[in-house]
């Protein structure tokens, strides 16, 4: 019947055929980028962008990322309106930023705010690799040593998910400094006593992973994410040898001694409630 | 053979030919002493003209010139008793790092450096002054025990950057030069970083954490090498001359970015020209700096330190609609 085609609720999509496959209506399906296989996206979505089949992390939109992690409507952000300027007068550096601003509807490629994670308070920064890849500027330092700062004012703890390609070419040296800028905020904020959490994802490299990425109390990772210094190219094309597929994935770095674990994505609110918890267990004793 | 820069070319040719005046002078009747000093005056022009008007590019040629003076070179003419010591305790000594302890006017200092080699064998000994972790991780336990003993720190820039190597990554250069940032940031003794050749990324900015930055004023800081911009860029690592000018890179670029402290002058040519000389121009900047930072307390430092680089960055506000 006809009424019964209607109902019918289908829970997987079908697998379609080679000459379909290559033509995926826009926004409404996604292909997993590790499996091949073709999801809707708001099946994807809903599962925060995990692929259901493989389980492999695609990236996260920052405020996803904020709203599967805060308490419904307590998170506020701060310093939204901070914009990345042409220290350098880059050519095209502003039409590029631009042209991500309409992308992401994001000014710049981190949110920074604070909210409740199970009712309990928390700053967070979190990183966006679709604007320019995540990379650091002066905005994006800028906008983390503000966070930390306030984070120490009001007795908070600091919670960074880090999503960056690294240093931003188009502000050369600035963006180098930014490293070390957000480095001395860590410093006093963890001189102060305050608890910093570092959460990679894919990716985290360059001088990110050797900056604040790596200063957490604790540092976790996404399974799969790619983390490191150096980029695989250089690496192979500096000691001419081919280098494992698992180099510099979350799973090599947590062997390596480099984390203290790899958290998939539907057990970070978890973690970090827990982790928060007993933090706040201690000062309630002290 | 000494190596003769690109733009030089003009100079160290004419200097060649009155050289040959001279001898010829010497060995013969005729008197050319009106022709030399002609000639000797037509040289001060050019080397004026030339040394006075470096090229961003050119500078980059000279902080790469293979007699470019290296960190040991100034620790022998700059400090007495120099004692050099090794090792990180977790892994083993890099020899692409020194470090050890000194006086400088007489007081206690820590001095650390990148290292580079000046010939082949060397060079390969000390990686070409590229560090791994340990090299970070020795530099970290000198600065701990200087802060220990109330000493002074004294830093040396002068890498193209950290090694990008497999056992570098395996090891944690991340987390190596993180840490140190962040170390260094709260060190209760004065800090004063010297770039003297190249200061290349993060391996050189893990040295880089401190009161005073001052630059040589030929030595280059930036967050890629000129070629590997180019190459990223504009898919041509030939571009590097124009990804120089792009990027910013030089001593004068640094200060008016607002970065570093003070650009110490050079040595006509570059500091290979005359090393003692140069060492010189660095001792002075050194005791003042030290003088400056000396009269302050633990608590003044590490305000100032953070105030340092809390303004570094250029942004802009948008309108709050």
């Amino acid at each position: 019947m006809l009424k019964d085609f209607f109902s019918k609720k289908r829970k997987y999509a079908s697998i379609p055929r080679e000459e379909a496959k290559q033509d995926i209506p826009q926004g409404l399906m996604q292909k997993c980028k590790n499996c091949q296989k073709i999801f809707y996206r708001k099946e994807l979505i809903k599962n925060l962008n995990v692929c259901p089949n493989c389980g492999y992390h695609h990236q996260m939109p920052a405020y996803d990322r904020i709203a599967s992690l805060f308490d419904e409507g307590t998170f506020e952000e701060w310093d939204k309106e901070l914009t990345s300027a042409n220290p350098l007068r880059f050519p095209d550096y502003e039409d590029k930023l631009e042209k991500d601003r309409q992308k992401t509807e994001l000014n710049e490629a981190v949110v920074t705010g604070a909210g409740e994670i199970d009712g309990k308070k928390a700053s967070v920064a979190v990183m966006d690799s679709r604007f320019r890849m995540g990379s650091m500027g002066s905005v994006v330092g800028e906008k983390i040593a503000r966070a930390i700062e306030k984070a120490g004012e009001h007795s908070l703890p600091f919670i960074i998910f880090t999503a960056s390609g690294g240093a931003r070419m188009q502000e050369g040296v600035l963006s180098l400094m930014q490293m070390s800028k957000t480095s001395v905020a860590i410093q006093r904020f963890s001189a102060g006593g305050g608890l910093m959490v570092s959460i990679m994802t894919n990716p985290t490299t360059g001088g990110v992973s050797a900056s604040f990425a790596s200063l957490g109390d604790y540092n976790f990772a996404e399974p799969g994410a790619l983390i490191g210094f150096a980029g695989r190219r250089v690496i192979e094309q500096t000691i001419r040898e081919k280098l494992p597929d698992d180099f510099q994935t979350a799973e090599f770095q947590l062997k390596h001694g480099q984390l203290d674990k790899v958290i998939a994505r539907h057990d970070i609110k978890q973690t970090l409630s827990t982790l928060l918890d007993i933090h706040q267990a201690r000062e309630e004793r002290s | 053979m000494k190596q003769v820069l690109e733009f030089e070319k003009p100079v160290v040719e004419l200097r060649e030919k009155i050289a040959e005046l001279k001898t010829y002078t010497e060995d013969s009747e005729i008197d050319l002493t009106d022709e030399i000093s002609t000639m000797e005056k037509r040289l001060e022009n050019l080397e004026n003209d030339i040394y006075e008007n470096l090229k961003p590019w050119d500078r980059v040629q000279i902080a790469r010139h293979s007699e470019r003076p290296t960190t040991l070179d100034y620790i022998e003419l700059l400090f007495t008793d120099f004692l050099e010591f090794h090792g990180d305790r977790l892994y083993g000594d890099d020899e692409a790092m020194v470090a050890g302890i000194a006086k400088f006017d007489g007081k206690p200092v820590t001095v650390i450096g990148h290292q580079r080699g000046k010939e082949t064998k060397e060079n390969i000994r000390r990686n070409f002054g590229m560090p791994h972790p340990e090299g970070y991780r020795k530099a970290l336990r000198h600065m701990k025990q200087a802060e220990k003993f109330h000493r002074p720190i004294i830093c040396f820039i002068d890498t193209k950057g950290a090694y990008p190597g497999k056992a570098a990554e395996e090891r944690g250069q991340s987390e190596a030069i993180a840490r140190n940032l962040m170390e260094m940031a709260g060190l209760q003794v004065p800090i004063i970083c010297v770039v003297i050749g190249e200061g290349g990324s993060g391996g050189a900015l893990a040295l880089g954490v401190g009161d005073k930055i001052h630059m040589l004023e030929n030595s280059t800081y930036s967050v890629i090498s000129p070629e590997g911009a180019a190459a990223l860029l504009w898919k041509d690592s030939g571009q590097a001359q124009r990804a120089v000018e792009t990027m910013k890179i030089t001593s004068y670029d640094l200060k008016e970015l607002n970065i570093i402290d003070e650009i110490i002058q050079e040595v006509r040519g570059g500091a290979h020209r005359d090393v003692k000389q140069q060492a010189g121009y660095i001792g002075k900047v050194l005791t003042d700096s030290l003088n400056e930072l000396g009269d302050l307390s633990k608590e003044d430092l590490l305000e100032k330190r953070w105030e340092k680089y809390k303004q570094i960055g250029d942004y802009a506000e948008l309108d709050s609609e």
